[in-house]
């Protein structure tokens, strides 16, 4: 027990004086020296590059990272109280949310005029600073290049039943269907999902699992982001012998979404923290994006991973990214249709 | 002042026999200010609720519970329901057994088993969930190898089968561990006089004597159950949580999360209520001198060794294959060229966030396990009732109550060690309030008022008398909150000071893309960390008495 205790109190008192090492902060927002940036992306993926603009601007930032929803929810719940500068996001629909709100401030146009008017809210209020194509991923082995269907809506013939996967809970998927009701109208989407569950479409965690399964063979076919595959097969090279990806030809094509970012009107720091923005979309910042995620730059100066087709040669009609926040009416079509 | 240090031994018994069913008077009116410190923890612990219902006001409730409450959700609620109810009985059915197998018998390398069996408590239902779809899922590993002996297909793991019995594995410790510290404060004199009346002993003298441990851990295994979005989501069970994850997540929507976790909250008070009523007013205290030996341990015999062969299944399901599967994957990362994912920072993060969670939840749960056990009433039966609240909640619903609240009246201490401390208090006050109450439970109020009546002050009282009787419940509890703030994500993700990490929040990190070849390496820390103080804490255990 008095063993137990000691190294009780020596932990305890680590963590005292290490809290004391630091400045006192008083009330959030006010007085800090550093750059507060929250990440809905991984420490993995944004660490290298904030540092390497730590180095070339002199800046402090400090990154708290998390899951965009929780993330995008924080700063709704923290409202005009937040510490946060700048907030980097996973998708377009937790930037709207929080535009929604009014919590972002107007991007100067060093920010906003690097990226095409598609891929940025139309307001002023967010950017994005890479992108990503909906895609199915299948198994070559199982399936020629040319029985690939040129459409996802085509995957409701009786020849892709149990063969499909796809991820009804994941955001990008959602975004996908949003995205089609926009397009085509409730009633076509409606149609589809319903035609994918009677054909026993087979749900899956996430784009990840079935890129996976798609290269292990347990399903034909999947719905997924173009860049899972590239990345899974960084990790594990057998994958992209096994499976490759068919960007849409016909419609409604390949819709392209964003990662992206905002500046808090709340900052104390707004001219440190758009200068983060310009740096990530400067050549050497979207290079790191297309190199490091194989995700597609968007600004037209950095070229995207080779194995890639250019962003304009996809099929993605033109659609105002800050539309597809409205996922509560996706939600509602996705229970109705039993999908969810 | 010197109190006599022996109280057990100078006490008379009571009258009346010292059988386990008898009923007591009423419980005696708590102390103002024991009432009114477990008073406050009971409003530190209803914070998320106030929070639920400024977020849920405002409107036409009636439309908004309609729209909430659709009978597609009430049917996902059922569904939850009825998982956590299979989860909580076989995760008892395996605990008691393998409790009474570590502690009573004579199996072969009993002190080892003992922490083996309690270890799959320290694996995060998330990571557990990975490995074992990565095992059993379609074309995964146990398939590959089953394939050469002409097996083409395992039974789905996806759904409900795969969800129970996930949870189940890694949830039963909590039973585990409660039963476990209750059985070594049993009296043996009484199974002794069992016996000698030729009654079989451990269905109906131990058994109920237990009775307030098993409830314990059981009702942590149900909430646990109830409120799990790692491990469901990823073995696809369709549960009520992945409802108000998807409000958050998809549509930002605030105001229905919060109608639909207040359905939680009252689906949980039930459930504990359910447990309350099942109390008795029985005694579970050893209730005269000289009981204070080593319990005789049980010959198994000829089931020596079938126990042995059960233990090691169970070891093998819930331990061996989920570190394996993780073992895997971190050589294989290894081979390809990965960093290791971890730094020494965040493996101390870990321990200093688990040693300040488990002490401030051990304080936190002091008085309100004591106004339970020795005061029971309506009072405690509320206060009791408030601090499972946030256990019952998901975390990241509590997380973002505590942002809103302490942006708001805290402003100083958001996003400090101090209020990730608080957070990490208001989800698992429950694990530590359980595990108290069951060891008070067993020490006699008469020795209290013993050492009262020679004169003692009552901190004395609990300094010098009841704090060292209580010392395995205080110890359990301690471990049990330590080793679950240890998997803690979504509070520590959001509540944290900005640049602290912890091994989850590297798991979570690495996971997240999918490199499970760089999460491997801080989910084996995690493993072998919490490993260390449990290992300790059970051996420590099995050599005392």
């Amino acid at each position: 027990m008095r063993r137990c205790a000691a190294v009780l109190v020596l932990l305890l008192a680590s963590g005292c004086a290490s809290t004391e090492d630091k400045p006192p902060r008083s009330s959030p927002g006010a007085g800090r020296s550093e750059l507060t940036v929250y990440s809905g992306r991984t420490e993995d993926l944004i660490r290298p590059i904030i540092e390497r603009f730590e180095k070339q601007s002199g800046i402090k930032v400090k990154v708290r990272y998390g899951d965009t929803a929780a993330l995008a929810s924080t700063l709704l719940e923290e409202g005009d109280r937040s510490p946060a500068d700048v907030f980097l996001a996973q998708d377009a629909g937790a930037l709207g949310a929080v535009s929604e709100r009014g919590l972002f401030a107007n991007l100067p146009a060093s920010v906003v005029d690097r990226v095409p008017q598609r891929f940025r809210s139309r307001d002023g209020s967010w950017v994005g600073l890479s992108g990503r194509a909906r895609v199915a991923v299948y198994n070559k082995q199982q399936l020629p290049d040319a029985e690939v269907p040129e459409s996802a809506l085509d995957l409701t013939g009786p020849k892709w039943k149990g063969k499909v996967g796809w991820a009804p809970t994941n955001g990008s998927f959602q975004a996908f269907v949003t995205y089609l009701r926009k397009l085509q109208g409730d009633d076509r989407a409606r149609t589809w999902l319903q035609a994918m569950k009677a054909n026993e479409a087979k749900a899956y965690q996430n784009n990840i699992a079935i890129v996976k399964a798609v290269a292990a063979g347990e399903i034909p076919i999947g719905l997924v982001n173009h860049y899972y595959l590239l990345e899974l097969s960084r990790e594990d090279p057998s994958i992209s012998e096994k499976a490759a990806n068919k960007f849409f030809s016909k419609s409604p094509g390949s819709l392209v979404n964003v990662a992206g970012a905002g500046v808090l009107k709340t900052s104390k720091r707004r001219d440190d923290a758009v200068k983060l923005l310009e740096f990530l979309l400067s050549d050497d910042g979207q290079g790191y994006f297309a190199t490091k995620t194989f995700e597609y730059p968007l600004v037209a100066s950095v070229k995207p991973d080779a194995k890639l087709p250019a962003i304009d040669s996809i099929q993605s009609p033109d659609v105002d990214l800050s539309d597809l926040k409205d996922l509560q009416g996706t939600l509602a079509l996705l229970r109705e249709t039993g999908v969810l | 002042m010197q109190v006599p240090s022996a109280p057990a031994a100078v006490l008379e018994p009571p009258s009346g026999p010292p059988s386990g069913r008898r009923s007591q008077p009423a419980g005696r009116p708590a102390p103002p200010a024991l009432a009114a410190a477990s008073g406050a923890v009971a409003v530190m612990a209803l914070l998320p609720a106030l929070y639920l219902v400024v977020r849920a006001a405002g409107g036409d409730p009636a439309a908004v519970v309609r729209q909430a409450l659709d009978s597609r959700t009430l049917a996902l609620l059922a569904r939850s329901c009825g998982l956590a109810a299979a989860v909580t009985a076989s995760s008892t059915l395996i605990a008691v057994p393998a409790a009474w197998l570590t502690v009573r018998t004579d199996l072969p390398g009993r002190r080892t088993w003992a922490v083996l069996t309690a270890l799959p408590l320290v694996i995060p239902s998330y990571v557990g969930g990975y490995a074992f779809v990565a095992a059993f899922g379609p074309r995964g590993v146990a398939q590959q190898w089953l394939s050469g002996l002409g097996v083409e297909r395992l039974p789905s793991i996806y759904g409900f089968a795969g969800a129970w019995g996930v949870l189940t594995l890694f949830t039963y410790p909590y039973v585990l561990m409660t039963v476990r510290s209750a059985m070594r404060g049993l009296d043996p004199s009484v199974e002794e006089a069992a016996r000698s009346l030729g009654r079989r002993s451990f269905i109906r003298v131990t058994l109920p004597q237990l009775r307030p441990a098993i409830a314990s851990g059981a009702l942590l295994v149900a909430l646990y159950a109830l409120h799990d979005f790692g491990a469901v989501s990823l073995l696809r069970f369709d549960s009520f949580t992945r409802v108000i994850y998807q409000q958050y997540q998809s549509s930002f929507d605030r105001r229905s999360a919060a109608i639909l976790s207040l359905v939680l909250v009252a689906v949980t008070l039930a459930v504990v209520t359910a447990e309350g009523r099942t109390r008795t007013r029985a005694r579970y205290y050893r209730a005269h001198s000289g009981a204070a030996r080593r319990a005789p341990v049980t010959a198994l015999g000829r089931w020596r060794w079938p126990a042995f062969a059960a233990c090691g299944l169970l070891v093998l399901a819930a331990l061996v294959v989920p570190v394996g599967i993780v073992g895997y994957w971190f050589v294989r990362g290894m081979a390809s060229g990965e960093s290791a994912g971890f730094t020494l920072g965040a493996a101390a993060g870990s321990l200093q966030a688990s040693a300040l969670g488990a002490v401030a939840a051990l304080v936190a749960a002091w008085p309100v396990a004591l106004l339970s056990a020795r005061h029971p009433g309506r009072f405690a039966g509320v206060v009791e009732r408030s601090s499972f609240v946030g256990y019952a909640l998901p975390g990241v619903v509590v997380a973002l109550s505590l942002v809103f609240l302490g942006t708001r009246l805290v402003p100083a201490l958001y996003q400090t060690r101090a209020m990730l401390t608080f957070a990490y208090v208001v989800l698992f006050l429950p694990q530590a309030v359980g595990a108290l109450r069951a060891s008070l439970l067993q020490v006699p109020p008469e020795v209290e008022d013993a050492a009262r009546s020679l004169g003692s002050s009552p901190m004395t009282v609990m300094r010098r008398v009841v704090a060292p009787m209580v010392r395995p419940g205080a110890l359990t509890a301690l471990a049990l909150v330590f080793l679950t703030v240890m998997k803690e994500l979504p509070a520590t993700l959001l509540l944290s000071p900005i640049g602290f990490q912890t091994l989850a929040t590297r798991v979570w990190g690495a996971t997240s893309e999918a490199f499970f070849a760089r999460a491997a390496a801080p989910a084996l820390a995690l493993v072998a960390l919490s490993s260390a103080p449990l290992a300790y804490l059970v051996f420590r255990e099995s050599r005392r008495r």
